[in-house]
């Protein structure tokens, strides 16, 4: 049942994620940018959009999460995977700093990075398989470090 | 306000990842969180964990084109097509992304709904990280 309804699901909520991604405008990489730069706050050419989509998924996934913590499992599998670390290590904030570093180069996070594939621009090409090379990097490095540091 | 401000869409767009995110969650119990969805695609799951991974993975362009066919949203400006731009972003995005457990869908749109500290200080961080590269690139460097 579930291993019939899993790829299903998946789909279904990447073609949603997709969407509401290109409705939002986020896979506009001049917009994303236009959020960042608060240094046009001052000369009234910020864009706040950017707190606006946040905003309206929040709003959903909020309530959802909340409600999903009186389930004991999800409605289509055996179990939530919730993610284990609570740390806020150095790993955390190091990640996300160089996440930030990239994302301010070109108004690029994975998601909009993938659902920009579809228009078919050299940048959003390059940038996509730079970005998957980064990911593959980054798992070689650990299961490296992981070995050598036992 | 910048002209190009568009609050509405952008609110509706929201709710539709919310959707989705809370649809991955209540139905299958995963997060989503595009960067660990991919990464684990790339390196890491296989069988039927990567055969999900890879369809809400298709999904994001094709809904992304659906709704630009459809006249719901405006085809994207291209970004710039600069090579060393373009690989150095892609790199510290992917690299930064699987570093930190997570990006803006991940950490932001799941692990602040979770009321994650974890996610509230990585989402603090890459916000902060962005608004700081965009300002040099913009208006120390190119300024």
């Amino acid at each position: 049942m579930t291993a019939r309804r899993l790829p299903v699901i998946a789909l279904g909520a990447g073609l949603l994620f997709g969407a509401g991604l290109a409705i939002s405008g986020m896979h506009d990489p001049a917009k994303v940018l236009g959020f960042l730069d608060i240094a046009a706050i001052a000369s009234g050419g910020w864009d706040p959009s950017l707190a606006f989509v946040m905003a309206g998924g929040l709003a959903v996934t909020l309530p959802a999460f909340w409600y999903a913590r009186r389930r004991v499992v999800p409605f289509a599998a055996p179990a939530f995977q919730a993610p284990a670390a609570t740390a806020i290590d150095r790993r955390l904030m190091l990640g996300a700093l160089v996440f930030g570093v990239g994302w301010g180069l070109v108004g690029y996070c994975p998601g909009p990075a993938l659902a920009a594939l579809a228009f078919g621009a050299t940048g959003a090409i390059l940038f996509a398989l730079a970005m998957m090379a980064g990911m593959i990097l980054e798992g070689v490095v650990e299961d490296h470090v992981e070995k050598a540091v036992p | 306000m910048s002209a190009s401000f568009t609050p509405v869409s952008a609110l509706i767009g929201g709710l539709m990842i919310g959707a989705s995110a809370a649809i991955l969650w209540l139905a299958l119990g995963r997060i989503a969180g595009v960067s660990g969805i991919l990464g684990r695609a790339l390196h890491g799951a296989e069988g039927s964990e990567r055969i999900w991974r890879i369809l809400f993975l298709i999904g994001l362009p094709i809904g992304a084109g659906v709704a630009v066919l459809l006249g719901l949203a405006d085809a994207p400006t291209a970004p710039p097509a600069q090579l060393g731009l373009a690989v150095a972003g892609g790199l510290l995005v992917g690299f930064g992304t699987r570093l930190g457990s997570g990006c803006t869908s991940g950490h932001g749109i799941c692990g602040l709904a979770r009321l994650s500290p974890r996610s509230l200080a990585a989402t603090a961080i890459f916000m902060a990280a962005g608004m700081a590269s965009v300002f040099a690139l913009r208006h120390v460097i190119g300024g």
